[in-house]
C-alpha cells in the first residue's frame, strides 16, 4: 500500500525529469538527449543517496540536525582522493580513475568512515554539542589537510583534484555514475529488507538492544550503508553540505512518521526532485549553469541555523 | 529464579555494586527497596544486560546471562527503565506494538493486534493510542512504556519505579495488574520501588540494597521488619495493621 504523498512526489519527481529532458530540446536531438539523460541519472542518484544517508545517520545518531556531511563524511571522501593522486600522481591516478578508482576509493571511505565514526558516536552519541563540535573539528581537519596536500602537488596532478572541490553538475564521469547505481542498488535492497529493524534501532540504543535488536552490529552496517552513499554523491558531483539536512527537514514535516518504510523513500524522492527541478530552472530558464549547489547550501545553510537557534536539535 | 552471585560493579577503588548476592523468586513480586543512591537501578540495569558487572554472574532462569544474546534476551524478559525516553517521534500505539518486536520482527500479526488492544485498555491508553509520546504527561508516558514491557509478553518483568509519576488510582490499578499476572501467568516480577507500604501490601519477596551491598532479603512478612526498616532508611519505621494489612508509618 504505497503511500499518496509518496505518490504525488513520484509524479512530480516524474513531471520533473520529462521537463528536464525534453524542454527546449534543439539541434542534434538524440546527442543532446543522451548527455541530458546521463546528467539526469547523475542528480537522481545524488539526491537520492544524499537523501538516504541523512536519515540513516540520524537514525543511528538519534538526532535531527547531524547529517554526514557537517560530521565531515564528505571532506573525508575529497581528502581521499587528494591523498590517492598525491600518491599515485597524476598519471598513476588516472590509470586507475573510472570503475577501479571509484571502488577503491569507495573501499577506503568505507574502512576509514568505520574506525572513525564508531568510535566517536560511541562516546558523544548522549552528547549532541559534543558530537557537533566533534563534527566540525574534523570536517576542518580532513579540508586542511586536503588543501596542504594539494599545496605539495605537481600543477598537473592539482588540477586533477581542484575540480572536485566543490559541487558542479556538469562533466559527469560515466563509469562512476554506473558504479554508483550499482552501489546503490545493493543499498536499497538491504534497506527494503531491513527497514523494519531500522524503527526499532530509531528509539535508541539501550530501547533497541532491550527489544533484542543487535544495536552495535547493526550500526556498523547502517555506517558502511552511509559512507558509500556519501562516496557515490560525492564522486558524482562534490561535497554538498546542507542538501541532507534540507531534504529530512522536509519529509520529516510531510511524512510525521518513524516509519523508515515511508521516511526513506521520501527522502530519496525529495533529495531528487530538489536537483532536478533545480537544474531545470537554472539550467533552462535561468541560464545560470553552476549557481544551483549555492543556492542549495544557502537555503540549507540557513535552516541549519535556524534548527540550531529554535533549539529543535533532536 | 534470579540467582545474583557475587556481583560487583563499578572501580575497585570506589564500587558501586559490591558482593552482591541474591536470589529473586521465579512467579512472584519482588520489591527491590533502598535508600537513593544505594544501587537498586545498577542491579537492575545488571541484570538486563545494559550493564556489565566488573565481577561475579548472574542466572536467570538456569542461563548465564553472560552468554546470551540480546534476541534471547528479549523474549526472556522486558525492562521499564526509571529514566524514560526514546530518541525517534513515536505515537503510542506504534511505540506499544514495538513490544511485539522479538515475537513478530515488524510483521504484526492478528494475535499481535490483539495483544496491543489489550495492553492499551489494560493501562487505560484509549484516548492517548494516537498521540506523539513527547506530547503526554509524566505518567501518560509511564503508562505507555509499560504497556510497551506488557505486551513483550516475557517471563520476567523488571521495573524501575514504575509507580514514580502515577496517581493513586494508575498505580493501584498498575500493582493490581502486575500481581495479576504471577497469580494467573506465573510471570516474575521485580520492582523498584519506594512506597513502603505498596512494596509490603503487593509484593511476596524483598531485596533491600544499603550502600551497593545487600541489606537483607526474604519474604516479606520475615524480612521486612520495623527495626531492619528503620536501619535501612535511618528513618524511624513502624508496622502497624490496618484491615488485616500490614501498614508501615513513616511519614510523620
Ligand atoms: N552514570 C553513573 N556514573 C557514575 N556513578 C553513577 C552513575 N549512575 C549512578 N551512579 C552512582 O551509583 C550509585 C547507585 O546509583 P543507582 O542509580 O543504582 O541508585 P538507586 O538505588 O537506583 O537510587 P534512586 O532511588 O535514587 O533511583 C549512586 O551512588 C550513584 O551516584
Ligand atoms: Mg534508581
Amino acid at each position: 500500500m504505497a503511500d499518496r504523498r509518496l505518490i504525488a512526489l513520484g509524479c512530480l519527481l516524474a513531471a520533473a525529469a520529462a521537463l528536464f529532458l525534453f524542454w527546449g530540446l534543439r539541434g542534434p536531438t538524440a546527442y543532446i538527449l543522451e548527455l541530458r539523460l546521463v546528467k539526469l541519472a547523475a542528480l537522481l542518484a545524488v539526491g537520492a543517496s544524499a537523501g538516504v544517508a541523512t536519515v540513516l545517520f540520524q537514525t543511528i545518531s538519534q538526532n535531527r540536525i547531524l547529517t554526514p556531511s557537517i560530521m565531515g563524511f564528505d571532506a573525508l571522501f575529497l581528502l581521499l582522493q587528494t591523498g590517492l593522486v598525491a600518491g599515485l600522481g597524476a598519471a598513476g591516478a588516472s590509470r586507475i580513475s573510472g570503475l577501479p578508482g571509484f571502488a577503491l576509493e569507495t573501499a577506503v571511505m568505507l574502512g576509514a568512515a568505520l574506525v572513525l565514526f564508531t568510535s566517536l558516536l560511541g562516546r558523544t552519541r548522549h552528547d549532541i554539542q559534543l558530537m557537533v563540535l566533534a563534527g566540525v573539528v574534523l570536517g576542518v581537519m580532513f579540508r586542511t589537510l586536503t588543501v596542504f596536500l594539494q599545496r605539495l602537488m605537481e600543477p598537473s596532478e592539482f588540477t586533477m583534484v581542484e575540480a572536485r572541490m566543490f559541487a558542479q553538475f556538469s562533466g559527469i564521469d560515466r563509469s562512476a555514475l554506473m558504479a554508483g547505481l550499482g552501489l546503490m542498488a545493493l543499498a536499497g535492497l538491504w534497506l527494503v529488507r531491513n527497514h523494519q529493524v531500522l524503527d526499532v534501532a530509531a528509539l535508541g540504543r539501550t530501547p533497541a538492544r532491550s527489544l533484542g535488536v543487535a544495536y552495535d552490529g547493526l550500526q556498523l552496517r547502517v555506517l558502511c550503508l552511509i559512507a558509500a552513499l556519501v562516496s557515490v554523491a560525492t564522486a558524482l558531483v562534490g561535497p554538498l553540505a546542507f542538501l541532507g539536512l534540507l531534504v529530512t527537514s522536509l519529509a520529516h514535516s510531510l511524512m510525521q512518521s518513524h516509519r523508515h518504510a515511508l521516511l526513506l523513500p521520501a527522502a530519496a524522492l525529495i533529495g531528487a526532485l530538489i536537483l532536478v527541478s533545480g537544474q531545470t530552472v537554472f539550467e533552462r530558464l535561468l541560464h545560470l549553469q553552476s549557481t544551483l549547489a549555492v543556492v542549495i547550501e544557502f537555503c540549507g545553510g540557513l535552516l541549519f541555523l535556524v534548527l540550531l537557534v529554535k533549539g529543535k536539535i533532536r | 529464579m534470579i540467582q545474583v552471585s557475587n556481583l560487583s560493579f563499578g572501580p575497585a577503588a570506589n564500587p558501586i555494586l559490591q558482593g552482591i548476592d541474591a536470589e529473586i523468586p521465579a512467579g512472584r513480586v519482588t520489591a527491590l527497596i533502598g535508600p537513593n543512591g544505594a544501587g537498586k537501578s545498577t542491579l537492575l540495569k545488571l541484570i538486563a544486560r545494559q550493564l556489565t558487572a566488573s565481577s561475579g554472574r548472574i542466572r536467570m532462569d538456569g542461563m548465564d546471562l553472560a552468554q546470551t544474546v540480546p534476541a534471547q534476551l528479549a523474549c526472556k524478559m522486558a525492562v521499564v527503565a526509571q529514566h524514560l525516553s526514546v530518541a525517534s517521534r513515536v505515537r503510542v500505539r506504534d511505540l506499544i506494538g514495538f513490544g511485539r518486536w522479538p515475537h513478530s520482527a515488524g510483521r504484526l500479526g492478528v494475535a499481535d493486534h490483539a495483544a496491543i488492544a489489550n495492553a492499551v485498555e489494560l493501562f487505560d491508553l484509549g484516548d492517548l493510542q494516537t498521540r506523539f509520546l513527547d506530547e503526554l504527561s509524566g505518567g501518560q508516558r509511564q503508562r505507555a512504556f509499560i504497556a510497551m514491557a506488557y505486551v513483550q509478553d516475557t517471563d520476567w518483568l523488571l521495573l524501575d519505579e514504575p509507580l514514580n509519576n502515577l496517581d493513586l488510582h494508575h498505580a493501584r490499578n498498575l500493582m493490581a495488574q502486575l500481581r495479576h499476572l504471577t497469580e494467573l501467568q506465573g510471570r516474575g516480577i521485580v520492582i523498584v520501588v519506594h512506597d513502603l507500604n505498596y512494596a509490603i501490601s503487593w509484593s511476596d519477596h524483598v531485596v533491600a540494597l544499603r550502600d551497593g551491598k545487600v541489606a537483607f532479603q526474604g519474604p516479606v512478612a520475615a524480612a521486612a521488619t520495623a527495626e531492619r526498616l528503620s536501619a535501612l532508611y535511618q528513618t524511624p519505621v513502624a508496622i502497624t495493621r490496618l484491615g488485616g494489612q500490614p501498614f508501615a508509618q513513616y511519614h510523620r
